[in-house]
């Protein structure tokens, strides 16, 4: 185990160099420099400019200056908003979309696991097709369109919850459920499918025989089980959050990190776009390694050291 | 008592009595006619109505989009102002947007984009994919590892993510579009390709085939590739959504393609802007027919599983 934890460490060191590598190079690549389609500043402002961001220097030289830098956990100072820092828009936003993307995943959990249980404990029965129903239409619709419809019904129409902006727990709400459908709708079928496996196994028959009541054999006996694979994809699940944000953030108004990460795209600027990104990257790669160590805790059977062979 | 005798009258013809026509030649016959995989597949398939319902979903959508711009006076980027915003009418079937183009021709216009993306991304998912993950199955060993370490890597990178800082140094655009889904996207495909070519190498007929010389690419075009078509067809049914909401997606953050050309979630996002005002048309089209889409493809891809799974085969 132990030794399994130093290998991942070391994978997801080599892992995020790669995507800061990958980054820095992309962001350097594209033509012109961040000052050019500013209003018309003389050639030494524009030299001077240059020098206090390291744009002067040759690329290798500002792609050391930058690790050198992210190594003290540094990303630089923006540079269409002078005054602010990349870690002061992180600072600012993460906590809000932290509080987002967690809301949104717990809906979309233990929401998605209920609908998959019931529907597995109905199999081809009425709440099975309805809950399925339920499902597909939750993958098929794009979230930035959940949430324009549920703007316009709860919001608009019926004037239930506020229509953006994130102030009280009645801001949340409308986000976090335009969020979490997709998720939901995957953790459901996923629990549906896996539950339905379980629960044709002879240890379950067993239990009823014993005259175990259908609650206990679900929450003792059937739900360890049928809930793996559903850990296995809450890292592509976070993922999927993650990047949802972006639009549901700007949907929303939410001052959030996806507003600056957007932000950052449509100003070009830079060291907002690498600084986000790194740091999102960082964060997913965390994520993956705890569902992986978690699903090694929670599945016994599986050998975490042998795992990729 | 004893019952009446009914008398038996029974009257057996002569050709009862013929001798067995050809009797070795089919006598040890007992097996059904045999079926083969696709046939088999097809039938399970076709028992499946969700699944068929979303077949002929797709079939009726590429039809719209190659004939539906075809049925209106109209081309998709014709701006007549004084016609702004619309509703459906039987003059426009989906009403108009602000600039007096009109929807129907713009929604199927849309849709030969989005389509295109979709199937694009998963062609070029396919022979880069199939290459990659064959080749790296096959040769196994130190290249295997190699290759597979590189795969770990990208597996690991968040793909739209990627995606997105492609788009920001390639610049918007149809075909930049779907460069940055294929760079990113064919790692799914290697996976799976490589996993099946690794079960499937030893089996007996491709040990045949090998042992009468064939090369390393007959092997795995003629002995592996078929064998793995099931996993691969059902990715590749998965792909296509995904890069259909990957450019929505893209075109919502303004990174999608550009005017005149409008994909759905181009229109969509447009018609999100003016939502309030109660131009509802302008984002219902574009946003039911993106779903649809998605829907379609899910449940096929769904079926596909089913049908395609050798396990399941009865």
């Amino acid at each position: 185990m132990a030794k399994y934890i130093v290998n991942r460490l070391f994978a997801m060191v080599i892992t995020l160099w790669i995507i800061v590598t990958i980054t820095f190079f992309l962001m350097h690549a594209v033509p012109g420099s961040p000052f050019n389609q500013e209003r018309n500043t003389s050639e030494a402002v524009q030299q001077n400019l240059e020098a206090h961001y390291h744009l002067d220097e040759p690329v290798f030289i500002q792609y050391a200056i930058y690790i050198k830098s992210l190594a003290t956990l540094d990303f630089g100072p923006s540079i269409k908003q002078s005054s602010t820092s990349v870690n002061e828009m992180i600072g600012r936003g993460f906590p809000v979309s932290a509080e987002l993307g967690i809301t949104s995943l717990l809906i979309a959990i233990i929401s998605g696991i209920i609908l998959g249980i019931m529907a597995a404990l109905r199999h081809n029965g009425a709440i099975d097709y309805m809950a399925m129903t339920f499902a597909v239409i939750g993958i098929s619709v794009p979230n930035f369109i959940m949430a324009t419809l549920l703007i316009q019904q709860l919001a608009v129409t019926w004037e239930i919850f506020p229509v953006a902006t994130w102030a009280s727990p009645m801001h949340m709400i409308l986000p976090s459920i335009a969020l979490a459908t997709g998720p939901m709708a995957i953790i459901a079928r996923l629990t549906r499918s896996s539950m339905i496996e379980v629960l044709n196994q002879d240890y379950i028959m067993t239990a009823r025989a014993k005259g175990m009541t259908t609650f206990q054999i679900v929450t003792k006996h059937a739900l360890r089980n049928a809930l793996l694979p559903v850990i296995t994809i809450l890292g592509t699940l976070v993922a999927g959050v993650l990047t949802g944000s972006f639009v549901i953030e700007k949907i929303f108004a939410i001052p959030g990190m996806g507003k600056y990460f957007i932000n950052g795209i449509n100003d070009r600027d830079y060291p907002v776009i690498m600084g986000t990104t790194v740091f999102y990257s960082a964060f997913l790669i965390m994520m993956l390694f705890i569902v992986d160590i978690a699903y090694g805790i929670l599945d016994p059977r599986i050998k975490l050291h042998k795992r990729g062979e | 008592m004893i019952p009446e005798r009914k008398e038996i009258k029974q009257e057996l013809s002569d050709d009862l009595f013929l001798p067995l026509q050809n009797p070795s030649s089919n006598a040890e016959m007992i097996a059904k006619p045999s079926i083969s995989y696709w046939k088999d597949a097809w039938m399970r398939l076709s028992g499946n109505k969700l699944s068929m319902a979303g077949l002929v979903m797709l079939v009726l959508l590429v039809l719209m989009a190659i004939f539906g711009p075809l049925l209106t006076p109209y081309s998709y980027d014709h701006q007549v102002l004084t016609e702004g915003n619309l509703p459906p009418s039987s003059e426009h079937w989906f009403g108009t947007d602000n600039l007096g183009r009109d929807m129907f021709t713009r929604t199927w216009n849309g849709a030969r984009i989005s389509l295109f993306v979709g199937f694009m991304a998963a062609i070029i998912d396919f022979i880069i994919g199939v290459a990659y993950g064959g080749f790296s199955g096959y040769k196994g060993g130190r290249t295997d590892n190699f290759m597979m370490r590189i795969i770990e890597i990208l597996y690991g990178l968040p793909y739209l993510l990627m995606v997105i800082l492609l788009m920001v140094v390639m610049g918007p655009g149809l075909f930049t579009i779907i460069i940055a889904l294929t760079v990113t996207g064919w790692v799914g495909m290697a996976r799976i390709v490589r996993g099946q070519v690794l079960q499937l190498k030893n089996a007996e007929h491709v040990l045949a085939s090998r042992t009468f010389g064939a090369r390393a690419g007959r092997v795995i075009r003629k002995n592996l590739l078929p064998n793995t078509m099931g996993p691969i067809i059902v990715q590749m049914t998965l792909t296509v959504p995904t890069a259909i909401f990957a450019e929505a997606f893209l075109s919502f953050l303004g990174l999608g393609v550009q005017a005149p050309v409008a994909s759905w979630g181009v229109m969509a996002n447009d018609g999100l802007s003016v939502i309030l005002s109660g131009h509802w048309w302008r984002l219902f089209f574009p946003a039911f027919f993106i779903s649809l889409t998605m829907f379609a493809f899910n449940v096929l891809g769904d079926g596909l599983q089913d049908a395609l799974d050798p396990k399941l085969r009865k």
